[in-house]
């Protein structure tokens, strides 16, 4: 499969997965948060694309996309959302605390900023045990207000750990405007000042993101240094729940139509079907859409946990 | 005192930096690190020497970052090493609550069990002279009310030895609970290697009368209150639960059904505290074989004041016990105009 295939196939997953998440939650049999990734697909493929096997990531509540496209998998994925017991976490987590360890997924959280520190911490590790990874954390826009992302950032900087710190920015936290919340004109501004290499995209190409990490990773490798990315993207969604809310005063759909024109997942269609690729676009779409049909039928037929798991797992 | 290997005595401060270097040198994946535990003083003297043998990545000094320490331990704590984040003082780590609660307490449980955290977290608590309300709390209840965190408060420096080096071979995160008066307190510690099962408390002093249930320091008062008690023949049994959370409620209840009096003294606050969890659970256990009612000393309830005047008025302490002990049992109280009891002022002094 080519590279650019390879990353629709993961692009499709993520907006698939997402769709059917939106027509599956008014069932109520989805009873967990949940923050969805329409717009911020082309984010967490490029990167997890790019770093592949050799990453350990952390990331947000916002972490569907980087769970799809790091386990491509569909089964434990819909269990975990349907609070089954052979959901990833056997129910446990839900939605906001996906994780795969065996897949490099390591930590995501409810609470914002959260796994910032924890990155620092397995960077840290990655260089005391010689484990040769590649360590990635995503935070949004609304982490630069905490006051861990500072520590930890600083943190990064003092032992020169190469890492890469990602703000995937849309602007908002949770509703409230950037200008309402920040005091500095543009986080890399500040940023560059620090110990570290700092890059800044718009972009909603995948292809552009996925050369951007991998010379990120590159680069943190080559100058024992954290990279900051800072990288943008349009929440399509409301900020939690499966509905739009154009309709709420705080912003307008004019804004939505301007980013749907660089939708990360139609961007990345069009250069397939312009390399003559549709049919094996259309072949990677039929075969996501099995997956995901396959993998909610599975998740909703599966038997919760037993009422003695509430107990399990607490301590080691 | 005879310095042979079975009857070796060092101080509790001594036995912490032990512990501290026989891990270190046993498992690589060891390593220390917080505010200053790397500088000329190392933290009561319990970490000096550590980074020069073991290197700056083993014992280094971080930026004042509570919060963000704390998640960077879970982190390198999920990948393979075991740290031992330190505070000068149980009140910093109070910055680092968001992380301990919501990521370290949780991470095993929401893996569903595969992710141990196996981190230590050092923190010195004390008393006197003139801390004030910033440099005086212990708050093991708030830690103990966190399900997936243990919590160790030793006593003696042998019990901070096992203890300590149980806690770092331990795989569930761990509030190990120092306080600053027993650093100097001496001790018959071995010098090999040596685990105390976290979740065992111990009968500090056997006794027939009353059970004093003691935490920390409260333990060196209740030893003064039971020699005290004793010239009376009122004979004073006292459980260092050493553990608060996982707690040995057998050695606590076994000691009460023998006795039938329960004073619970407590390093802490009395208002939703340890010491009310053990009245709670002594009165479901022992009812009906209770002579009186459960009694709590601890913490005035106010914060901690800073002159001494009335910090002496805030800390409970032998008096308080042998008053405690004297009303349970219906006796006058003991004339103990000619005693000396613990304070600044007596260098602390204790028993070990």
């Amino acid at each position: 499969m080519t590279l650019s295939l390879a990353l629709y196939q993961k692009l499709y997953l993520v907006r698939w997965a997402t769709e059917a998440i939106r027509k599956e939650y008014p069932n109520d049999q989805i009873k967990t948060p949940v923050h969805l990734s329409l717009g911020e697909e082309a984010i967490a493929v490029g990167v997890c694309h790019a770093i592949g096997k050799n990453g350990l990531f952390y990331g947000t509540y916002r972490n569907h996309g980087l769970y799809l496209s790091l386990t491509l998998e569909t089964d434990k994925f819909f269990a975990e959302l349907y609070g089954k017991r052979t959901g990833a976490s056997g129910g446990k987590a839900g939605s906001m605390h996906l994780t795969a360890p065996e897949s490099g997924l390591m930590g995501t959280s409810a609470v914002v900023g959260t796994t910032i520190p924890m990155a620092v911490g397995a960077a840290f590790a990655n260089r005391v045990r010689r484990t040769d990874k590649a360590i990635v954390v995503f935070f949004g826009d609304g982490a630069l207000d905490e006051g861990v992302f500072w520590e930890s950032f600083n943190t990064a900087c003092v032992l020169k750990l190469p890492m890469i710190f990602i703000c995937e920015d849309n602007g908002l936290a949770p509703h409230t405007l950037k200008v309402d919340r920040q005091g500095y004109p543009a986080i890399h501004k500040v940023l560059e000042r620090f110990n570290c290499l700092t890059f800044r995209n718009e972009t909603t190409d995948v292809e552009e993101i996925h050369s951007l990490a991998l010379k990120a990773g590159l680069l943190a490798r080559e100058q024992q240094l954290p990279v900051f990315l800072h990288l943008h993207y349009y929440r399509y969604l409301e900020h939690v729940g499966v509905n739009e809310d154009f309709d709420q005063g705080y912003r307008t759909r004019d804004e939505f139509e301007k980013w749907y024109k660089v939708d990360p997942i139609n961007l990345q269609r069009k250069r397939l079907v312009e390399m003559n690729l549709e049919k094996e676009v259309s072949d990677v779409e039929n075969q996501v859409r099995e997956q995901v049909d396959r993998s909610i039928a599975l998740a909703k037929a599966a038997p919760f946990p037993d009422k003695a798991d509430l107990f399990k797992g607490v301590w080691s | 005192m005879s310095e042979s290997k079975e009857s070796r005595t060092i101080t509790f401060q001594e036995a912490i930096a032990e512990a501290l270097n026989q891990e270190m040198a046993r498992d690589e994946s060891v390593f220390v690190y917080g505010l200053d535990v790397a500088d000329h003083k190392g933290i009561y003297g319990t970490t000096l020497g550590l980074a020069k043998k073991f290197g700056g990545t083993r014992c280094f000094s971080t930026p004042l970052s509570e919060e963000a320490m704390m998640g960077f331990g879970l982190g390198a704590a999920t990948n393979g090493l075991r740290p031992i984040n330190v505070h000068i003082r149980v009140d910093f780590l109070l910055l680092a609550m968001n992380q301990l609660i919501n990521m370290v307490a949780t991470h095993r449980y929401g893996s569903n069990g595969k992710t141990a955290v196996p981190l230590v977290i050092r923190a010195a608590i004390g008393r006197g002279w003139g801390q004030g309300y910033q440099h005086s709390k212990t708050l093991q209840s708030i830690f103990a009310h966190i399900p997936g965190l243990k919590v160790v408060m030793p006593t003696t420096p042998y019990d901070v030895k096992g203890l300590l080096i149980a806690s770092i071979r331990d795989n569930n995160p761990v509030i190990f609970i120092e306080h600053r008066w027993l650093y100097f307190q001496k001790g018959i510690v071995p010098e090999e290697s040596y685990e105390v099962p976290l979740g065992s408390g111990k009968i500090a002093k056997e006794g027939a009368d009353i059970t004093v249930v003691a935490t920390s320091w409260m333990n060196v008062e209740a030893l003064k209150a039971q020699e005290i008690l004793s010239r009376r023949n009122v004979s004073i049994e006292i459980v260092d639960v050493r553990t608060v959370a996982p707690l040995d409620k057998d050695v606590i209840i076994k000691s009460v059904l023998k006795t039938g009096h329960c004073v619970v003294a407590d390093y802490d606050w009395i208002n939703c505290g340890f010491s009310s969890e053990v009245a709670a659970m002594v009165s479901e256990e022992c009812f009906g074989r209770l002579k009186s009612p459960v009694t709590r000393i601890g913490f005035a309830p106010t914060p901690c004041p800073t002159t001494r005047a009335l910090e002496d008025e805030f800390y409970p302490g032998a008096v308080d016990i042998i008053r405690a002990v004297e009303k349970k049992l219906g006796l006058s109280a003991t004339d103990i105009s000619g005693d000396d009891f613990y304070s600044y002022e007596n260098k602390f002094r204790g028993p070990f």
